[in-house]
C-alpha cells in the first residue's frame, strides 16, 4: 500500500491536497484496494455545497457501494469528469485521480498526516 | 453454448397441422412483420433446457448455503399442490363464486401467516421482498399523512441492514439515517436514541440481523421508536430463524413483509416469481392495498389482483404439511444446523462474532487474507470446484472479507460434515498453494467472468446479427 507523504487524510480514507485555497479530494490506495474494481462513480456538480464529514457522492465497486465523505466544507469548483467514463482510474492511480475540487473552504474534518494515516491503516488492517 | 435463437433452423417445428379447412385470413399489414421466434423441434428444445440445467448449481444439485437467501429444499408436494388445474386454470377476473377454493387458500394463508407474524391484516400483492418493503413503508407513510403529520421525513436503518432497506426508504421519499452497530453486532442504543426525534417516520430492522444475531434489546428498540412517534418495520428476510418461536408483532413491530419464496418453500433465486406478502397491525389495516379478499379496500395498488397466487398456494401447502409442531421445529433445526456448521468450521476459519448464532453466521477472513493472500472471493470460487454453492460474499458490509453461511434446516448432518471438511481442505490449500485458489474455479463450466465489464457494459439482450 502506498501513502503519499505530501497529502492529508481522513479516517474514511479520502485524501486532500490544498493549494491556493482550493482543495483536491480523492480516495486513498488503501480505499481502492479494499473496494476492489470500481465500476461507477456518482459525482456532485460544480456549484454544489459539500459539508465536512458528510457524503458528497459514492463509488460502486464489484463488491459494494460506498459513500464518499468530504474532508472539508465548501463549494464544488469542479468535478473530474474523466472518472465518469474511466472509473478504473481510481484503482490504477488513486493519488492522481482527484474526484472533486473544492473552493470557499470554511470547515475541516479532523485530518491526519501521512504518518498518522499509515498507523491508522495498520490498525484497521 | 448457443442461445436457443442461434439454434433456430428456418422451417423446423414441433407440430404437424392438418390441411387448412377454413377460409384464409389476411392479417393487417401492421401484424405481418415476422416475430423472430426460434424454430426448433421438440427434442432440440428439450436438449437445450437440459443443457442449461446442467450448467448451473441449484438446491437440487447440492449444498447451497447462500446467506440470507434461505435456499432450503422445496418439498415436491408443494409443487404438486400449485400444479392442480383448479389453481392454474383460473382467471383473475372470474366471478368469485367460481373460484371459492382459491379465495379460501388466500384466507387460510392470511390466517396462518398472521398467526406466525403476530399481525392482524395481510396483503398478498407484493411480488418479492423489496416490493414488500416498499409496500410496508408506504403504509407507514400513509399513517403519518392521514394524521396530518408532515414533519416525519426520516427512516432509520441500521448499518447491518440489507441494502434494499435504505433503497426502499429512499424510493418512498424518505431521508435515510444510518445507525451504527455496537461491537456485539446489535443496534447501538445510544446511537439510536441520538437519531430519533420528531422527524422520525420509522425504523426498518431485520431480527435476527444480517450477522445472524438476535438483537437482545429488541423490545427497548421498538419502544424507543414508538416513544418518538415513529413506526417499526420488520424485514422478514430472516424469519426462518424464529418462526413459530417468537412473533415480530410481539417484538413491537407494526408491519412486516415475509418472503414466502424463501421461508415457506418456493424455488427461488432465478428471478421469480416470489411473494413478499405484507402484514400489519389492526390500526394500519385501513391502508393495505385493495386485495381479492377486500372488496371495499381503498388503499394503494402495488400489483394486480392477488399477486403471485401460486406462490401462496405453495406456502399454504408447506404450512399445512409442517403443521403447528413442524413450523417451530423447522426453525429450531435451521438454528441448530447453523451452529453445528459454525462450530465445525471454527477450527479453520474465524466467525466474525464468536457466540451462539441464529440461522446463519458470518466468517471474517481478513486475518486469513493477510496471512495467505487468499481472499473471501478466492475461497468462494474454490468452493465451486468442490461441488458446493459459495456462501454470500462481502456482505454484511460491517465485516471485512465476509462469507455468510445459511445451511437451512433441510440439510443432513452428513452434508454439513462434508461442507466443513471442504472448508478445512481449502484453509490448508491456501497455506500451501494460494496461487491455485487465486485462479479457481478450475473445473466449472466457466472460470472467472469479467465482473467489471459485466457491470460497466451489461449485455442483457440478444439481438440478431
Amino acid at each position: 500500500m502506498t501513502i503519499n507523504p505530501d497529502l492529508k487524510y481522513t479516517k474514511s480514507h479520502e485524501w486532500i491536497k490544498e493549494e491556493n485555497g482550493v482543495a483536491l479530494v480523492g480516495i486513498t490506495d488503501f480505499a481502492q484496494d479494499a473496494l476492489g474494481d470500481v465500476v461507477f462513480v456518482n459525482l456532485p456538480e460544480a456549484g454544489d455545497e459539500v459539508v465536512a464529514g458528510e457524503s458528497f457522492g459514492d463509488v460502486e465497486s464489484v463488491k459494494a457501494v460506498s459513500d464518499l465523505v468530504s474532508p472539508v466544507s465548501g463549494i464544488v469548483q469542479a468535478v473530474n469528469e474523466e472518472l465518469m467514463d474511466a472509473p478504473e482510474m481510481l484503482n490504477s492511480d488513486p493519488y492522481g485521480a482527484w474526484i472533486i475540487k473544492v473552493e470557499q473552504i470554511n470547515d475541516y474534518e479532523a485530518l491526519l498526516d501521512a504518518d498518522d494515516y499509515e498507523a491508522f491503516c495498520a490498525e484497521e488492517g | 453454448m448457443k442461445l436457443i435463437f442461434e439454434k433456430s433452423v428456418p422451417g423446423r417445428h414441433s407440430s404437424l397441422l392438418p390441411p387448412c379447412d377454413v377460409p384464409a385470413f389476411e392479417l393487417p399489414e401492421s401484424r405481418q412483420e415476422p416475430l423472430e421466434l426460434p424454430e426448433l423441434c421438440e427434442n432440440d428444445v428439450s436438449r437445450h433446457y437440459t443443457q442449461l440445467c446442467q450448467r448451473v448449481h441449484g438446491v437440487n444439485c447440492g449444498f447451497y448455503p447462500l446467506g440470507s437467501c434461505t435456499m432450503k429444499y422445496n418439498p415436491r408436494i408443494d409443487e404438486e399442490a400449485a400444479a392442480l388445474p383448479g389453481f392454474t386454470n383460473i382467471h383473475p377476473l372470474a366471478p368469485k363464486a367460481s373460484v371459492k377454493g382459491s379465495l379460501e387458500v388466500l384466507e387460510l394463508a392470511a390466517k396462518y401467516l398472521c398467526e406466525i407474524s403476530g399481525m392482524d391484516g395481510m396483503t398478498f400483492q407484493p411480488a418479492a421482498g423489496a416490493h414488500g418493503e416498499f409496500t410496508g413503508v408506504l403504509l407507514i407513510k400513509q399513517y403519518h399523512d392521514a394524521r396530518g403529520d408532515k414533519a416525519r421525513t426520516k427512516i432509520i436503518v441500521p448499518d447491518s441492514a440489507h441494502g434494499t432497506n435504505p433503497a426502499t426508504a429512499a424510493m418512498c421519499g424518505y431521508d435515510v439515517v444510518n445507525v451504527a452497530s455496537a461491537p456485539d453486532g446489535c443496534v447501538d442504543l445510544e446511537a439510536l436514541k441520538a437519531a430519533l426525534g420528531p422527524d422520525t417516520a420509522g425504523l426498518m430492522l431485520t431480527n435476527p440481523n444480517t450477522v445472524g444475531l438476535f438483537d437482545k434489546n429488541i423490545l427497548e428498540i421498538t419502544r424507543l421508536v414508538h416513544e418518538a412517534g415513529g413506526l417499526c418495520y420488520y424485514d422478514g428476510a430472516n424469519l426462518n430463524a424464529v418462526m413459530g418461536h417468537v412473533r415480530p408483532g410481539n417484538m413491537g413491530f407494526d408491519c412486516i413483509h415475509m418472503n414466502l419464496h424463501k421461508t415457506f418453500a418456493t424455488p427461488h433465486g432465478g428471478g421469480g416469481p416470489g411473494a413478499g406478502v405484507v402484514g400489519c397491525k389492526e390500526f394500519l389495516k385501513q391502508f393495505l392495498p385493495k386485495s381479492a379478499l377486500m372488496e371495499d379496500g381503498k388503499g394503494i395498488q402495488v400489483r394486480g389482483f392477488a399477486g403471485n397466487f401460486l406462490v401462496v398456494v405453495r406456502a399454504l401447502a408447506y404450512l399445512l404439511t409442517l403443521g403447528k409442531e413442524g413450523v417451530p421445529e423447522a426453525s429450531t433445526n435451521a438454528v441448530l444446523n447453523a451452529n453445528y456448521l459454525m462450530e465445525k468450521i471454527k477450527g479453520s476459519f474465524t466467525p466474525a462474532f464468536d457466540r451462539v448464532c441464529m440461522h446463519e453466521f458470518v466468517l471474517d477472513l481478513s486475518e486469513f487474507k493477510k496471512e495467505t493472500g487468499v481472499s473471501a472471493l478466492d475461497v468462494a470460487k474454490s468452493l465451486i470446484d468442490n461441488g458446493m454453492h459459495p456462501p454470500t460474499m462481502y456482505f454484511p458490509l460491517i465485516v471485512h472479507e465476509a462469507l455468510m453461511l445459511e445451511p437451512t434446516e433441510t440439510e443432513s448432518r452428513e452434508t454439513l460434515d462434508e461442507a466443513a471438511a471442504i472448508f478445512r481442505k481449502l484453509y490448508d490449500l491456501a497455506h500451501t498453494d494460494p496461487d491455485y485458489m487465486h485462479h479457481a474455479p478450475h473445473h466449472a463450466q466457466i472460470g472467472r467472468p469479467d465482473e467489471v465489464a459485466a457491470a460497466r457494459n451489461p449485455v442483457v439482450r440478444w439481438t440478431k446479427a
